[in-house]
């Protein structure tokens, strides 16, 4: 997959604001504003998937084309 | 979350009542996963739990679940597994329901090797009930019943384990997770009784006493004080003090409770 396949869905609904995917994404993709992460730098992401791995409220899927908008 | 995995779910039942930054959803998603992974047969597992902010697990997760008493999800799931052995048996615990209150049938299910699994999502504290210490308490650390720090030294869950008999052993954390879903996926597969150690954060409890900061900056403690098995056999006793080792610790194949007691009933039919 390059790079530019590459898409982030965050579940707004879902999320809690506990900041670990800002922190701990290893490309700096996600910014800050009042806590709820907001993709700033899609094109850095390398599709390691950790954000959705590690985010305890299941709301962020890393993906290419299969996950739907 | 992934449409593959929303079948695992009772998705009416979410958003789980977990704090923010809590781990146990970390962890019931890499238990999630592993299962997926492997491929298991959703209607072959029955998933047990106990008493605790921890042992809600169940209740998000749809497989057959069983919601317990304090401490006894081990002596449930013994049950459970003695009269359907061909269930897959996981059993989801925290720290104080494994350790304190359940710490002997820990003891008794590792000894007999039945095959279940075991994930304790050990967060060092009673979150459910507000922060008192558990037995996995680090020595020092405050918590509501230890408002001047704790006195009782550390505690070693895979050391018990292992010395009781359970026959596949691992520690992980909520930090490394491609290794914490691995370590899931062997402790399903092991035929026996099989015990993974999940160093878990309750920002709520644990952490806001022990001045630990956020979700963020617990997870960055764990980072920082985890070592594999491999680097602590190379440190002293010294070194290792306060450090976090993961990895597998044991691994044996050895006989199975549920099979040597069909043996038992075929010989008691006098057909062996
Ligand atoms: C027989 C009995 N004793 C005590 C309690 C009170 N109690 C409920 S949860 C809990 C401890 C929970 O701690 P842990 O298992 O570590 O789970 P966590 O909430 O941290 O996930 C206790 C002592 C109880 N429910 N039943
Ligand atoms: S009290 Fe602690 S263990 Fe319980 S949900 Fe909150 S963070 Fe998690």
């Amino acid at each position: 997959m390059t790079a530019k396949n590459i898409r982030i869905l965050i579940d707004e609904k879902a999320c809690k604001k506990c900041g670990l995917c800002i922190a701990f994404c290893p490309k700096k993709v996600f910014i800050s504003e009042n806590g709820k992460p907001v993709i700033a730098n899609l094109s850095a992401c390398i599709d390691c998937k950790l954000c959705e791995l590690r985010c305890p409220d299941y709301a962020i899927i890393v993906g290419g084309e299969e996950i739907e908008q | 979350m992934r449409k593959e995995l929303e079948k695992y779910f009772r998705t009416d039942k979410l958003p789980h009542i977990w704090c923010p930054g809590c781990g146990h959803g970390i962890i019931t998603g890499a238990v999630i996963r592993a299962i997926d992974n492997l491929k298991l047969d959703q209607d072959k597992i029955c998933i047990v739990s106990g008493i605790g902010c921890s042992s809600r697990a169940p209740g998000y997760m749809n497989f057959y679940t069983l919601h317990t008493t304090h401490g006894r999800a081990l002596a449930f799931a013994t049950g459970i597994k003695m009269a359907k052995p061909e269930l897959k048996v996981i059993v989801l615990t925290g720290d104080g329901d494994c350790s304190a209150i359940g710490g002997n049938h820990l003891i008794h299910a590792a000894r007999r090797n039945i095959d279940i699994t075991t994930i304790v999502f050990n967060n060092s504290i009673y979150g459910m009930t507000s922060g008192q210490y558990s037995p996995m308490t680090p020595k020092g650390a405050f918590a509501t019943t230890a408002p001047y720090g704790n006195i009782d030294r550390d505690f070693d869950l895979c050391k018990l384990a292992q010395s009781s008999g359970a026959t596949y052993v691992a520690r992980g954390t909520v930090y490394h997770l491609p290794q914490l879903i691995k370590l899931i996926e062997k402790a399903l597969k092991h035929n026996g009784f099989s015990f993974v150690d999940v160093v878990d954060i309750c920002p709520t409890y644990f952490g806001r006493r022990n001045k630990m900061g956020t979700a963020v900056a617990m997870m960055e403690t764990i980072r920082e004080k985890s070592v594999t098995i491999r680097t602590a056999s190379k440190m002293s006793a010294e070194e290792l003090s306060g450090k976090i080792v993961i990895g597998e610790f044991y691994e044996e194949n050895a006989p199975e409770y549920t099979e040597e007691y069909a043996k038992i009933i075929e010989k008691a039919q006098g057909r062996i």
